[in-house]
């Protein structure tokens, strides 16, 4: 036990040392973690459903009844950003995993092949990068229709090329490295070994790419809920939310709109810090 | 102002040998010079009592490895020492000025008109988006208050003053247009261009090519004869040294080991490191594989104690752990560091 | 120079035909039958065949492709459902209030993000540098809908500094005589104060929120490439020959960071195509995001399709004026 004891302090320790070296990237773990718990444990600190109307008391002033006041149907904003929490996690975490998985497999495709295909899927990338990013996604949500897995798709779609460039130079990376070892006359088991060396170094660039993307992602998603293009009444998205109170902003009732758009705020900020600092440890230039 | 192309260069007075003018004049004279890198959780000492002298006209090499801090005593004359780097002690006179002393609006003014400094890339040390006329063009407006018509001819007169034929047309070109040899001489013309009385050259030659070399060595004796520039050439080479230079310091870890004459240095080394370094280039000339002293640098954070060579010296004793030998002459005009050089020699 | 031009035009070709792929493909495959969109769900099976016939839709894809193609070559987007105008016409009128409200955002930016930047990386590791970089963090990382919407309410409904959401200008106000279609230009250029004031106050905050937001990357970029600039070789030997310290900032070290952030810039300006969409929309500006919104709302696919590849190929191009830049502004491309 005592052992144990010693180990766990040991690696708090050694946590803290981390955190006070980046404190950055350490406020991004922070907060997204911080917010990745309020958002599992949302059932238990909300004080109302979320889905709950209450005509009665609409349009309520944030009060120690209702936190962050009440919306236009009376419904509970602080509820509300707190299951928010949910899908916008969900809407950015699901469109980078899908937008990973099939840019690295272009990416890795075309490094693997070379030639004609690599050829033919960086041109495809490229003409998907031509488009400017937002107005991609809204094309593809406004044809597809509004719901939250064509929202998930849209933005998905939007970061493959990001992703297959990435993960092909890293692939072409990793190999031209691996025949220098092979050519060097190491062992085909060593050179196994070795690539499983490499690969979280060159899985870094990728991952920190991811972080930014979780960030930028759950900002289009708003956006294109906002504007009717993605989630829609009465799911308690944060875009949605804050296009509710879009209206009542010139009458007064800021709170509408003012809490979850402060969500969406510190949670892009969140990964954004976490990307960041990912970004600077891992720049070489700055030992 | 208008004055014809050669008294613009300095006039030489003595046409003698340089470093037989002993009348004790210095142009530089660095003395215990001491810099220490500080991070915010650690400072290390890089410079540990540098002493350094170049009379008017002289030559003098500093040789060592990468990481002796030859650089860093380069750069604290000139007042350009990165921003982490701290002087912590010593001095830097430049005739009866210590340099240290001034503040950074008068270290400018004396940057690049009296004491200029070149380096080691040549082509990375021109601005890639100006071309040469440019640069030329502006340093002569900030130090001579040359312009127009007549910036224009004297940049052509630096040019041609460092051997670079066409030099309306290299004025026109952008550093990636041209050579290393020719960037090298380029930079050497703007370093020129208000007659300095000392040029710091770093590692001036390393990435040029063998035949370059010889020529920028050969440019280096011109301007030394004609105009009686002083010179501190920093190198790892001691093919260089023995080309150019009249006298030389070999430093290891921030401190100098050795200094003497260069005819002495290769004749009579009194120093081990000294003695490794020669050999090891002996070696390489043989083609006898590369093989130099054993061991390394020390990383400076880690200094040894004593003789900071003792690690990888052969002779080591135990004193040579314990104390740090100073300097002390072993003939006129050469002083060595170390404690058994009297038992070495013979 | 000309040469190049038409070289990196030709290079153009494939990625905006594919472009135009990306978008027939979108409008016309995957919403099912385009005639539902476009006749009443109560007309009889004859009308719509009727009109399916006479808009060609019963022809194989491919062929439909290339009469989009040869309709896009001549400039013909189609029709909007909703205004019935030819595209074109509906995206070019609404064009110059969108270009506008981005070329004041963009200016805007370009004026406090680069001096922030070089002081940024003139003064690193001191206060300037980390507000730089915490503006840069909050910049990037609220929504710019919802900093329109605060805006509104700290400046319109707190202060009462700046007009309620009204558009381009005042509806009490006649706009400024055409002369260029910026409403700023015209209306100095007219002597039209009255319409210049309520322009400006109109066109002040839905600018600023968009600066806010181009403001982060603009200002990252100047400071990493200015640190890069301030810490390369050149600099230190400038630094040697003992140029003034303002000459090596603004002259030797902007010059060379200038480059990478002419390509953020173009990158920014594609950011803000899309942000436009959402603060037009809050700001009732009579914008290109403004219709594409409408055209959404209405599922007026021809709209749609003609906007987006309308501001794809505006995207487009401006990498190729980037390319034109690079030329002209670094020696060392060569043509």
């Amino acid at each position: 036990m005592a052992e144990i004891a010693v180990h766990m302090t040991r690696r708090l320790a050694g946590l803290s040392k981390w955190c006070r070296r980046n404190p950055i990237t350490a406020l991004g773990f922070g907060i997204i973690v911080g917010l990745g718990i309020l958002g599992l444990l949302a059932p238990l600190i909300a004080p109302y459903d979320p889905y709950a109307l209450n005509p009665r008391e609409k349009m309520q002033a944030p009060s120690l009844n209702h936190l962050f006041g009440t919306g236009i149907f009376g419904e509970d904003i602080f509820s509300r950003v707190l299951y928010g929490i949910r899908i916008d996690f969900g809407i950015g975490l699901g469109a980078v995993a899908i937008g990973l998985f099939t840019g690295s497999t272009v990416g890795v495709i075309a490094g693997y092949y070379g030639g004609r295909i690599d050829e033919v899927c960086m041109r495809l990338m490229d003409i998907v990068a031509a488009f400017p990013g937002f107005i991609l996604a809204m094309a593809i949500a406004g044809v597809l229709g509004p719901s939250i897995p064509n929202l998930i798709i849209a933005i998905a779609v939007v970061n493959v090329p990001v992703y297959a460039r990435l993960s092909r130079s890293r692939f072409l990376v990793i190999r031209s490295s691996l025949y220098a070892l092979a050519a060097r006359g190491v062992g085909a088991s060593d050179v196994r070994i070795l690539a499983w060396h490499l690969l979280p170094n060159s899985l870094a660039p990728i991952f920190v790419q991811s972080t930014l993307q979780c960030g930028w992602a759950i900002l289009d998603a708003a956006g294109l809920s906002f504007i009717g293009l993605g989630v829609r009444l009465p799911t308690p998205e944060w875009g949605v939310m804050i296009g509710l109170g879009a209206p009542r902003i010139i009458t007064g009732q800021w709170w509408i709109s003012f809490f979850p758009g402060l969500a969406i705020a510190i949670t892009v900020m969140g990964f954004n810090l976490i990307g960041d600092g990912l970004q600077d440890l891992l720049d070489p230039r700055r030992k | 102002m208008e004055e014809p192309a050669t008294s613009m260069l300095r006039s030489v007075n003595d046409p003698l040998r340089p470093g037989v003018n002993s009348s004790g004049e210095r142009v530089l004279s660095i003395e215990g010079l001491r810099v220490e890198f500080r991070l915010p959780d650690e400072s290390t000492e890089v410079l540990c009592g540098v002493d350094l002298t170049a009379r008017p006209g002289e030559i003098v090499g500093v040789v060592g490895e990468s990481g002796s801090g030859k650089t860093v005593a380069a750069l604290a004359v000139v007042g350009l020492l990165p921003s982490a780097a701290h002087v912590s002690g010593g001095s830097v006179r430049f005739f009866n000025e210590n340099l240290l002393d001034l503040d950074s609006r008068q270290m400018r003014a004396i940057r690049g008109s009296r004491i200029s400094m070149i380096f080691q890339n040549p082509r990375a040390s021109l601005n890639p988006v100006f071309t040469v006329g440019r640069m030329l063009r502006e340093v002569l407006l900030v130090h001579s208050g040359l312009r127009g018509r007549k910036a224009t001819v004297r940049a052509q007169e630096l040019l041609a003053d460092v051997g670079l034929p066409d030099p309306s047309a290299v004025m026109r070109r952008y550093p990636h247009q041209l050579s290393g040899g020719m960037a090298q001489r380029a930079m050497i013309a703007l370093a020129l261009s208000s007659s300095p009385d000392l040029l710091l050259a770093d590692e001036p030659t390393t990435a040029l090519d063998v035949t370059i070399q010889h020529q920028i060595i050969q440019l280096l004796l011109r301007l030394r004869k004609r105009q009686n520039l002083t010179q501190i050439v920093i190198t790892h080479n001691f093919g260089v040294v023995a080309e150019l230079c009249d006298r030389v310091a070999v430093m290891y870890a921030g401190a100098i080991l050795e200094e003497a004459p260069v005819g002495r240095i290769f004749e009579a080394p009194g120093h081990p490191y000294t003695r490794g370094l020669l050999s090891a280039r002996a070696r390489v000339e043989q083609s006898s594989g590369i093989r130099s002293i054993p061991g390394q640098v020390p990383e400076l954070k880690n200094r040894p104690t004593g003789c900071s060579f003792h690690p990888r010296c052969e002779h080591a004793r135990d004193i040579c752990r314990v104390s740090t030998p100073r300097l002390e002459s072993s003939a006129p005009n050469h002083s060595i560091a170390c404690h058994r050089w009297r038992e070495l020699a013979q | 120079m000309a040469a190049f031009v038409a070289r990196r035009i030709l290079l153009l070709i494939p990625v905006l035909l594919g472009v135009t792929v990306v978008t027939f493909t979108l409008t016309r495959v995957i919403p099912g039958n385009p005639i539902d969109l476009m006749v009443s769900p109560l007309a009889s099976e004859e009308t719509r065949e009727r009109i399916a016939e006479n808009a060609g839709l019963n022809d194989p894809i491919w062929i439909q492709y290339l009469r989009y193609i040869e309709g896009v070559t001549r400039g013909d987007f189609g029709d909007s459902f909703v205004t019935n105008q030819p595209v074109l016409d509906d995206l070019t009128s609404r064009f110059m209030p969108t270009f506008e409200l981005t070329l004041f955002a963009m200016l805007l930016a370009i004026a406090l993000a680069v001096p922030l930047g070089i002081a940024a990386a003139v003064w690193r590791g001191t206060w300037i540098d980390h507000v730089s970089r915490l503006l840069a963090v909050f910049g990037v990382a609220m929504p710019v809908f919802w900093v329109s919407l605060v805006a509104i309410y700290v400046f319109f409904f707190l202060l009462h500094w700046l007009p309620a959401p009204q558009g381009r200008i005042s509806v009490m106000i006649p706009p400024p005589d055409r002369i260029s279609g910026l409403y700023t230009i015209d209306s100095l250029l007219t002597g039209n104060w009255q319409a210049l004031k309520s322009t400006v106050q109109s066109l002040l905050m839905p600018a600023a929120v968009l600066a806010f937001a181009a403001m982060a990357p603009l200002a990252r970029i100047t400071r990493a490439s200015m640190i890069e600039a301030l810490e390369s070789d050149y600099t230190r030997a400038a630094r040697s020959l003992g140029l003034p310290e303002s000459s090596i900032v603004f002259r030797h070290a902007l010059r060379n960071a200038i480059l990478p952030l002419i390509t953020m810039i173009a990158i920014v300006y594609g950011y803000l195509l899309g942000g436009v969409v959402l603060v037009e929309n809050v700001f009732a500006w009579p914008g290109l995001g403004r219709y594409v919104y409408n055209a959404i709302a209405s599922s007026d696919y021809p709209a749609l399709q003609g906007f987006i590849l309308y501001s794809t190929t505006v995207y487009v191009l401006l990498f190729l004026l980037v390319d034109i830049l690079y030329v002209l502004l670094d020696p060392r491309v060569r043509l």
